[in-house]
């Protein structure tokens, strides 16, 4: 029951966020459904992935975005369509996709299973240990990704002309 | 075998030699020529006497007449091809004869051609004509004197068209080749069919030659598919090679037009030896004539000596008549020419081999004696031929006239003191005991009498009366090579080198009449191997006397008659017409006219001969040429169907296979159009379609 | 329909909805956003088939969430980084009009 009230609000965050005009809003709106998100992973038991979400997706990116948003802003332009100009061959690739995805679980086995409860709660200290153990090499390969993504966003997004002043 | 029958081959050698080095020779080295074909003339002549008194001390001791020296010439498999030359006494006379007269006109014409340019060249011809002639006489193999045979046709085409630049010349030479070349074709075919009978051209070769008697029998035995005998009718073949060579009729047409030669060459090729060799090669291959292996023409006389007979008696009088109307001096020696042969002919049918060549060895003398003499005519009166124009010669030219007249009585057969007369009357003799017919005899009897009349009347133009030369002046006419301003109104007698071979010319023609009288057939006896002996009773002989009488009677009334027409009243002027002329003019037309042959021969056979090469040439250029055409057509058309696959199949395909790539790639080129959102919907699809993939593929 | 299924369709719907927004607009920051939004769609997925699946005591699901909300974020700033750098370059944010590396 909860369950369904939160996917119909992340939905129609997600559809709002494709279909507002103004930037802002729409990053507001992907917030919203972000949000709806974590309190979906909240419900299936995944505390720490649903509070991770909030803290990354809402409190990053979606900042970084808004920041983006104003930093890129077109003043004065001609009102035209937010629609790319192939949007027609887009809808029909989506509704491919969608239809082969629906159709995917449709046909699947999965329609019997679920509804039980986790057996136990999963504790932190359990998170922590699969990351120090199981998981060690992606968690650093992950620190380094950031590194170097961190790096790699500053280089692209540095400002030249200050340079050659 | 003795040194000089082994070397005989040296005697046309030499002047072989002479020739070829002559031929080298630069128009400048007259003297060089002239005395290399002198020159080896004159050693031909020396070892020709050699073999001659070989001959005569091998009949007096007993030996062999005749002796032969073979060789093989070519091999094929385990046969050859044998060649070889013999010495018999007819060689040895036929050698004495040619190369003595040669050597005589050889000297002569040193001085008749002095003025000419071409000097070097024509002792060159010279003598390789004295070459091949000698070698046609001992030629022991029928292909060795066909071989020779050809060559003296070629030195007579060559000599008779010595001034080749003058048409009436090299139209002369080419219908004397021509001529004789049909007799010449014939005589192959006898050639080849006699050695397919008989297996050897070889003429004597110890019994095994086509000449000796198991192969003339073998010959005689069998019949041809026309019923005829074999040996016949190969004799009849190779008598047609005498007829074209000969000049009998029907093939005499060449002879008179021989005279665009230089005078020389008239006198030896046409008078005294190419002629002859006719007449030669019957006596050669009598044998095969008489069929029975003898050459004494027997009492029942075989086809084709008949025949032989028949076309000589023809010949002397056809040509006798002719002679009687011309007006030019080489003409009237021309067709007398073609008339003793007819006589020589006529002998070999019914005499045999000692009657025929005793008068072509006298003709030979006095026949070159006149032809000579009338070179120095011609020379004296500066190229002028035709006897109208001449005249009043007597005083002006004595040496010429003595000898001429010598000639011209020997050639009349004046009796007793003149060969023409034994030679001729041994002739007549045998032709009225002939046993087949009597006409032949008649027909010679009434030859004489032309030859003594047209002599006569030749001799009362040329020599008797006034020079009417400086008429000549007023007229122009093509009769002579000089031009105009050369010629001066006074004839003049020639240089010593041209009349001292006359006189020795005139001196044989004399003498030469001892060795045939029937008091000592020395020549006879001679050509049958046997040593003479001298016998006055001869004369009494059954028909002896009474043709003599018959003869003389004959010679004076042709004299007589010679002298009636031309000789009591001086002719008046060179357009005077003729006395027989004004007697009968349309029979007189018909003789200067030649009887027409020429023209006849013109309107069928060589009108005939036109269309065929007209119809080879058609289909040279029609059909040959259209195959050829056609085969190139072909090719042309394959290598443009080739080209034009190359150039629009293989091509185009392949640059059909480029664009298509080159189209295929821009099209694909437009996928790739820098818009983001095209390349994710591309991974949109792509995604959809590895699911369902998967999962068909997973179910499955 | 059972909790699985639901979770399931709820992703693919997510997923479908942020194709539609990166292929659909024009602007590159809502392509980055529908890019998000596919991210999100996708970790759904994990942790729905880490709670329903065979074997949540491994934690394997949630394991790949955590990084992928990781690299997601790392992505997110180089992305935005590369559609400042195409603003100052480009003066616009239109990706119909960025077509200069076309083939």
């Amino acid at each position: 029951m909860l369950f369904s009230i939160f996917a119909i609000l992340t939905v129609a965050g997600a559809v709002a966020a494709m279909s507002f005009r103004n930037l802002v809003h729409s990053v507001l709106a992907l917030t919203f459904a972000f949000a709806g998100l974590a309190a979906i992973y909240l419900l299936l038991g995944a505390q720490f992935v649903g509070l991770a979400q909030i803290l990354v997706y809402v409190g990053a990116v979606a900042i970084l975005i808004v920041f983006a948003v104003l930093l890129t802003r077109d003043d004065g332009t001609a009102p035209r369509s937010i629609l790319s100009s192939s949007w027609k061959e887009s809808a029909v690739v989506v509704l491919l996709v969608f239809g082969v995805l629906a159709w995917t679980i449709s046909r699947s086995l999965v329609f019997g299973q679920g509804g039980g409860s986790l057996p136990r709660d999963v504790s932190m200290q359990e998170i922590g240990n699969a990351l120090m153990q199981r998981f060690a090499l992606p968690l650093e390969i992950v620190g380094a990704l950031l590194t170097v993504a961190m790096i790699g966003a500053v280089t692209i997004a540095v400002n030249e002309k200050e340079e050659r002043r | 075998m003795t040194w000089i029958v082994r070397n005989l081959w040296l005697i046309p050698a030499l002047p072989a030699v002479a020739a070829g080095l002559s031929s080298l020779a630069k128009q400048g080295q007259r003297k060089f020529a002239a005395s290399l074909a002198i020159g080896s003339m004159g050693v031909a002549l020396v070892f020709s006497l050699f073999a001659f008194f070989h001959v005569l001390s091998s009949i007096h001791s007993g030996g062999p007449a005749r002796e032969v020296f073979d060789f093989s010439w070519l091999q094929y498999g385990s046969d050859s091809l044998k060649l070889g030359w013999m010495l018999d006494p007819l060689t040895a006379v036929m050698l004495v004869m040619i190369s003595f007269v040669g050597l005589l006109i050889f000297i002569y014409s040193t001085g008749y051609m002095a003025h000419d340019e071409n000097f070097t060249r024509f002792f060159c011809f010279l003598s390789l004509f004295a070459a091949a002639m000698l070698g046609v006489v001992i030629a022991n193999s029928l292909l060795l004197l066909f071989m020779c045979w050809e060559l003296v046709g070629l030195t007579s085409y060559l000599l008779i068209g010595f001034w080749y630049q003058r048409p009436a010349a090299a139209a002369a030479a080419k219908k004397a080749f021509i001529t004789t070349r049909i007799g010449d074709l014939a005589f192959l075919i006898g050639m080849v069919w006699l050695y397919s009978q008989s297996g050897t051209l070889l003429f004597y070769d110890g019994g095994a030659g086509c000449m000796e008697q198991s192969a003339i029998a073998h010959m005689v035995a069998q019949s041809t598919a026309a019923g005829m005998m074999v040996s016949t009718a190969i004799a009849l073949l190779i008598f047609a090679g005498a007829v074209g060579k000969s000049g009998q009729v029907p093939l005499h047409v060449w002879l008179p037009d021989a005279m665009e030669g230089p005078t020389p060459v008239s006198a030896l090729i046409h008078a005294a030896t190419m002629v002859a060799a006719g007449v030669f090669l019957i006596a050669r291959v009598y044998p095969l004539m008489s069929a029975n292996g003898e050459i004494r023409a027997a009492m029942s006389s075989t086809t084709q000596l008949q025949v032989v007979t028949w076309v000589g008696a023809i010949t002397a009088v056809f040509a006798a008549l002719i002679a009687v109307a011309q007006n030019d001096i080489k003409r009237i020696l021309a067709y007398s020419t073609v008339s003793q042969l007819g006589y020589m002919m006529m002998g070999l049918g019914v005499g045999g081999v000692a009657v025929g060549m005793f008068h072509l060895i006298t003709h030979a003398f006095f026949k070159a004696l006149l032809f000579l003499g009338a070179g120095s005519v011609i020379h004296g009166c500066h190229d002028e031929q035709d006897i109208h124009r001449m005249g009043g010669l007597k005083k002006l030219m004595p040496i010429t006239f003595a000898t001429y007249a010598i000639g011209m009585l020997a050639l009349c057969g004046f009796p007793l003191f003149f060969s023409g007369f034994w030679s001729k009357d041994a002739i007549l003799h045998a032709a009225q005991e002939w046993s087949v017919s009597r006409v032949p005899f008649y027909l010679g009897a009434f030859g004489a009498l032309l030859t003594a009349f047209y002599m006569t009347r030749q001799v009362c133009y040329v020599f008797f009366g006034e020079s009417r030369l400086s008429e000549s002046m007023r007229h122009s006419n093509g009769a002579g090579s000089a031009p105009l301003y050369e010629r001066s109104a006074t004839p003049h007698e020639s240089p010593a080198v041209m009349t001292m071979p006359l006189i020795i010319l005139a001196a044989c023609a004399i003498l030469l009449g001892i060795i045939g009288t029937p008091a000592w057939p020395w020549f006879d006896r001679l050509l049958n191997g046997q040593p003479a002996t001298v016998d006055g009773s001869r004369f009494y002989e059954a028909g002896v006397l009474s043709v003599m009488l018959l003869s003389s009677a004959i010679v004076f009334v042709g004299l007589g008659l010679g002298w009636w027409f031309y000789g009591r009243k001086p002719i008046a002027s060179a357009d005077a017409p003729d006395a027989v002329e004004e007697l009968q003019p349309q029979i007189f037309r018909v003789l200067r006219n030649k009887f027409y042959v020429d023209e006849l021969y013109q309107a069928t056979f060589l009108r005939f001969n036109a269309w065929l090469a007209q119809v080879s040439d058609w289909f040279d250029r029609w059909i040959w040429n259209g195959a050829v055409r056609a085969v190139s057509y072909l090719v042309l058309g394959l290598s443009w169907v080739a080209r034009s696959t190359d150039a629009y199949v293989v091509n185009r395909g392949f640059d059909e296979g480029c664009k298509s790539a080159r189209d295929g790639g821009r099209l694909l080129s437009h996928m790739q159009d820098g818009r983001t959102q095209n390349y994710l919907r591309v991974v949109g699809v792509a995604f959809a379609v590895l699911v369902v993939f998967l999962i068909w593929g997973g179910s499955r | 329909m059972t909790s699985l299924a639901g979770c399931l369709l709820l992703s693919a719907i997510l997923f479908a909805v942020g194709l539609a927004g990166a292929l659909v607009r024009r602007s590159a920051i809502l392509v980055l956003i529908g890019i998000e939004l596919m991210l999100n769609a996708a970790n759904l997925n994990f942790i729905a088939f880490w709670r329903y699946g065979p074997n949540p005591e491994a934690l394997t699901g949630m394991m790949f969430v955590i990084f992928s909300i990781g690299v997601a974020a790392a992505e997110a700033a180089v992305g935005l980084a590369l559609i400042i750098f195409l603003y100052r370059n480009k003066r616009t944010t239109d990706i119909d009009r960025v077509n200069s590396m076309r083939g």
